[in-house]
């Protein structure tokens, strides 16, 4: 199994803060919706595991979500703006790519995946806070930047106590089903 | 017995317009009040080949052809040969050549004919811009006793928006004609009741897009073959007075999906085509079938197999028609039982389709289809395309729902909250795909029984005449039938009934054998080489008492006088 | 969502909206996820309410995609849903007609029907998942394989040259040629939007890779880029274009003004009980 997904734009100019909380919401949404189709796909192909392993993730940035929502609550921002999301890749950087699924994957292998989303944030967050030129929005970029090492960190905890992904982890001695 | 029709053969090559002539002389015999059926032979060649306008008048509606020919003209002998097993003749009948033109083919002399020799070529050169096949025109008029005015109105008619001089030409080279045939033994056409006037001059194929259109299709598609095309063609003018569209597809594969496509998008539609075609249709009727799609596929029957004989009919499709599909796939086949008959039974397979969400197979033929006949005007009928269509609801649609007829209300793309897919897959109630065996015993039951509860009255067969023998016959050798019983029962025979069937399948078992009560010898009738209707007949019906088949492949069409000689040995043994 | 999510989206439609409560069964990894969720973006941002847009298809895994929409869908036979879509498309042109499958659907058992769909420029988009194989039938050679690649069907592969789809759709009178990658959801939601609002036939073709008979495609993530030129409406330029990149060039590659063909049913103006009229002596 590869890992992850191409990050192939360069780093966006977000200048305020509602413009990155926008983001920030954006991309947890996108993180909560692409886990539980990724839950679905893998419990449609009865790899249950990690079927159960991804809806827990959506769960997880479910309330990343409430958390970002308390930030724009906190800052009295009512309503933002329609925008166009600048990612660094073609969608956002904690959504896992739908091309990195494998029905025989592992709990290892689909936390690998989720640790990936995460260092795409952070490196993400990081890139903002690098270009921004407003002072409330670099530092809001730190907080979100840390945060998401948080998170980095957490799943490089839970990896460590899950057992390695043996060799043959695809070995599948029936062929492929013919249909239509 | 007095004779009620006269048969008349025009043949030519290579420009002669031998089919003009007895087109003409078919339509000033209409406007003398006689009805007729003209047919036409013709080589394989596009342009330049020989070509025979054969044509029967009679007092009286006619749906055969004839016996023998009364008179054959002869513009040339060019390959005539190639017709003479189309051109029964005997002593009676009268040969008029250009003596110019050469020998008459010994295949067709050696019928004992009476000869006229007549200087065709010469007569139309004495006339500035005469054409031979205007003078055969007037020779035919003057035997026949067909009054000048009536050729003239058809002349002018055609020939009307080319200029005075023109017709003009033509009427002169007509009328040389007719004095050049004043000292032939007139033939006078047998007498009529009335002057013709609102009879109709119709080809089968025409019919039968009449009567689609009459029904509501208003998409169709086309993909052209012989001797289905003119269906097309005339389709496709039609269409654009009454409002619709037809489009010319790549192949017959696109054109029943195309029709597959805008009939699930509400429209009522339609293809026609030819055995070859309707092959290739197969796998689209199937998909019909399933996904519970109306459409009609007209197959204008030609002789099989392969390309076979594409300008001749046979009834040899049969088999393709009822059992071509794979899988078990309940679908409707309906065939014409005459050229006037093409306009309603085309008009009830359109209805029956829609109203039952099936695809229908129409089996015309080369003859009924190309056959250009002058008809009494065909009754108007009511069966329109009505659909059970879904209506706008929040509830969960069931596409495929199990309902007590079968029948579920189809949801029209473009109606809100009632979104699903059809498809060729077997699935669930909803459109879903399945592969669980409720289901698909679920979805077959209800599409057989769509079919099985539908009130089909008494439109399923033609039943004419009643005793303990009974004829069993389809499409258009009804024609030749019908005509064979009305001459035996003209000599006091009158206890066979004829059963004509129109509606194929499903098979009617019931009404069949209500039908056949008291009935104890059957005669089944058909044009196929394996008697395919009458295998089918046993595989589907218990025919009552000694059933036996009377049947030969095409291309040539029963004649009535065989048809009767046939019955009446039957009858006898 | 609440209303501060809501005012942040790009598109008042939500692309959920555009999915039916039917599981899909492609493979985990397969391209084709990525396109389902690319055609809804598409659907949602153009704002098209679902029951105006029908999604048409033949047969083969990408040909699935009909059920997995919440539009009007038609699954029907190999091969045949450009005629299908065609149909409904002339019938009833106020619907968005989009046409869904796959290499061995479009390119060969439907091929005859791809050069008249081009040709005829009916307003239909059709976007082919090409993984250069049959997946349904477990993995043998499809008409854009390689004359190497090695199949149990063709043992030492097919020896005969690939189908070159973007070219033939531009010579066949295609109005619009793209080519998308599944991987790439923001390019490949745009170039299907404006595939769909572009007039006369659009042709996207989408390389959507197959994780089970092809896993090296998981590889043309790194492999695929933007064209490194602006779309034209020239055919010369854009067939010589495409006849020399190497296949990973992606976005619009043609895009015409040809007229589209005539769709709808004309209005007449005779009552069809007129029509015999012409029949009678």
């Amino acid at each position: 199994m590869s890992g992850g997904k191409q990050v192939n734009k360069s780093t966006p100019v977000i200048n305020s803060m509602t413009e990155l909380l926008a983001h920030a919401l954006a991309l947890e949404i996108e993180a909560v919706a692409r886990y539980a189709e990724l839950a679905d796909i893998m419990a449609a192909h009865n790899n249950q595991e990690v079927a159960g392993l991804f809806k827990k993730m959506s769960q997880i940035e479910k309330l990343h979500v409430e958390t970002i929502h308390e930030q724009i609550d906190s800052r009295q921002l009512k309503k933002l703006p329609v925008i166009k999301y600048q990612w660094i890749s073609s969608e956002g950087p904690e959504t896992t790519d739908l091309a990195d699924l494998h029905y025989l994957m592992t709990p290892k292998q689909a936390l690998h995946l989720a640790l990936l989303n995460e260092q795409r944030a952070r490196d993400y967050y990081q890139g903002i806070r690098q270009s921004t030129t407003d002072h409330d929005t670099q530092v809001l970029a730190e907080e979100l930047a840390v945060e998401e090492e948080e998170h980095v960190a957490l799943l490089q905890n839970w990896l460590a106590k899950i057992p390695v992904t043996e060799d043959h982890w695809d070995h599948d001695d029936d062929l492929p089903n013919s249909q239509d | 017995m007095q004779k009620t029709s006269m048969s008349i053969a025009v043949v030519g090559s290579g420009g002669a317009g031998s089919i003009t002539a007895g087109n003409l002389l078919l339509e000033a015999a209409a406007r003398s009040g006689s009805y007729g059926i003209l047919t036409r032979s013709v080589g394989p060649q596009i342009r330049g080949g020989e070509a025979a306008a054969l044509i029967r008048l009679s007092s009286e509606p006619i749906d055969s052809i004839c016996d023998s020919y009364d008179i054959l003209l002869a513009l040339d002998w060019k390959n005539a040969d190639r017709f003479a097993a189309e051109l029964p003749m005997g002593p009676h009948s009268l040969i008029i050549t250009d003596p110019e033109q050469g020998a008459i083919p010994a295949v067709i002399g050696g019928s004992g004919a009476q000869v006229r020799e007549l200087p065709i070529g010469k007569l139309a050169k004495s006339i500035n811009k005469g054409r031979p096949n205007m003078i055969a025109l007037g020779v035919l008029a003057e035997v026949l006793s067909i009054p000048r005015e009536s050729i003239k109105a058809v002349l002018t008619k055609q020939l009307g928006d080319k200029g005075e001089q023109v017709l003009q030409s033509s009427m002169d080279t007509v009328t040389a004609g007719m004095t050049a045939a004043q000292d032939i033994a007139k033939q006078p056409l047998p007498k009529s009741n009335g002057s013709g006037s609102g009879h109709w001059l119709i080809t089968g194929n025409q019919a039968t897009g009449l009567g689609a259109v009459r029904a509501g299709v208003r998409f169709v598609a086309a993909y052209p073959i012989t001797p289905a095309t003119e269906v097309l063609e005339w389709l496709a003018t039609a269409l654009q007075k009454v409002g619709g569209k037809l489009v010319q597809a790549e192949d017959e594969l696109a054109s029943v999906n195309m029709i597959i496509g805008a009939s699930y998008g509400g429209i009522p539609s339609l293809t026609a085509t030819s055995g070859p075609g309707l092959s290739l249709m197969m796998e689209g009727l199937g998909l019909a079938v399933s996904a519970e799609v109306p459409i009609v596929v007209v197959d204008v029957m030609r002789v099989g197999p392969s390309t076979g004989i594409a300008t001749k009919a046979e009834q040899s499709d049969l088999n393709i028609a009822l059992y071509g599909l794979h899988g078990d796939a309940p679908h409707l086949v309906l065939a014409p039982v005459s050229i006037t008959d093409c306009l309603f039974t085309a008009q009830w397979s359109v209805y029956l389709a829609e109203a039952m969400q099936v695809p229908a197979i129409l089996l015309s033929d080369q003859y009924l289809g190309q056959a250009m006949a002058i008809i009494e005007p065909p009754e108007a009928v009511n069966f329109k395309a009505a659909r059970s269509i879904a209506q706008h609801s929040d509830g969960e649609y069931l596409r495929y729902a199990d309902t007590g007829n079968g029948i579920s209300p189809m949801a029209i793309p473009g109606t809100p909250g009632q979104q699903y897919t059809a498809d060729g897959l077997e699935h669930s109630m909803a459109g879903t795909p399945s592969t669980r065996a409720e289901d698909h015993a679920l979805q077959m039951d209800k599409r057989q029984r769509k079919l099985d509860k539908f009130d089909y009255g008494d439109y399923w067969a033609e039943i004419e005449g009643a005793g303990a023998h009974a004829i069993i016959t389809w499409g258009s050798t009804t024609g030749a039938v019908r005509e064979a019983l009305g001459r035996l029962r003209a000599e006091g025979i009158d206890d066979i009934r004829m059963v004509a069937m129109r509606l194929l399948s499903p098979a009617q078992p019931g009404k069949f054998r209500q039908t056949m009560a008291g009935v104890s010898k059957v005669l089944v009738i058909e044009q196929s080489h394996s008697g395919q209707f009458y295998k089918y007949l046993r595989a589907h019906y218990d025919l009552p008492g000694e059933s036996e088949l009377f049947h030969r492949a095409g291309p040539l069409l029963l004649r009535p006088g065989e048809t009767a000689d046939q019955i009446r040995h039957w009858r006898q043994a | 969502m609440n209303q501060i999510a809501e005012t942040m989206s790009t598109t008042p439609r939500n692309p959920a909206e555009y999915r039916s409560r039917v599981q899909p069964i492609w493979c985990p990894g397969c391209g084709d996820y990525s396109v389902l969720l690319e055609i809804t973006k598409a659907l949602a941002a153009l704002e098209l309410p679902p029951e105006q847009v029908a999604i048409v298809s033949g047969i083969g895994c990408s040909s699935r995609f009909p059920a997995y929409s919440n539009c009007y869908g038609f699954h029907g036979i190999h091969g045949r849903a450009l005629p299908l879509a065609t149909g409904l498309k002339v019938a009833r042109p106020e619907l968005t007609v989009i046409t869904t499958g796959g290499d061995g659907d479009g390119f060969s058992i439907g091929g005859n029907h791809f050069l008249h769909a081009c040709r005829r420029n009916v307003d239909i988009t059709y976007i082919v998942m090409d993984n250069q194989v049959y997946g349904m039938t477990k993995g043998q050679a499809s008409p854009t394989t390689d004359p190497d690649w090695d199949s149990v069907l063709t043992p030492g592969g097919t020896g005969i040259r690939p189908f070159q789809p973007l070219v033939i759709a531009l010579a066949s009178g295609a109005n619009f040629v793209a080519r998308a990658f599944a991987g790439d959801p923001e390019g490949t939601t745009q170039i299907i939007i404006e595939g769909i609002k572009h007039p006369g036939f659009s042709f996207i073709q989408i390389l959507s890779p197959c994780v089970t008979f092809r896993p090296e495609q998981r590889e043309w993530r790194n492999q695929v880029r933007p064209a490194p030129v602006p779309t034209t409406g020239d055919p010369s330029v854009a067939a010589k274009r495409i006849m020399t990149d190497d296949g990973f060039n992606l976005g619009i590659l043609y895009a015409g003004d040809r007229p589209s063909y005539q769709t709808g049913l004309k209005d007449g103006s005779m009552p069809a009980s007129e029509l015999g009229r012409e029949f009678v002596l």
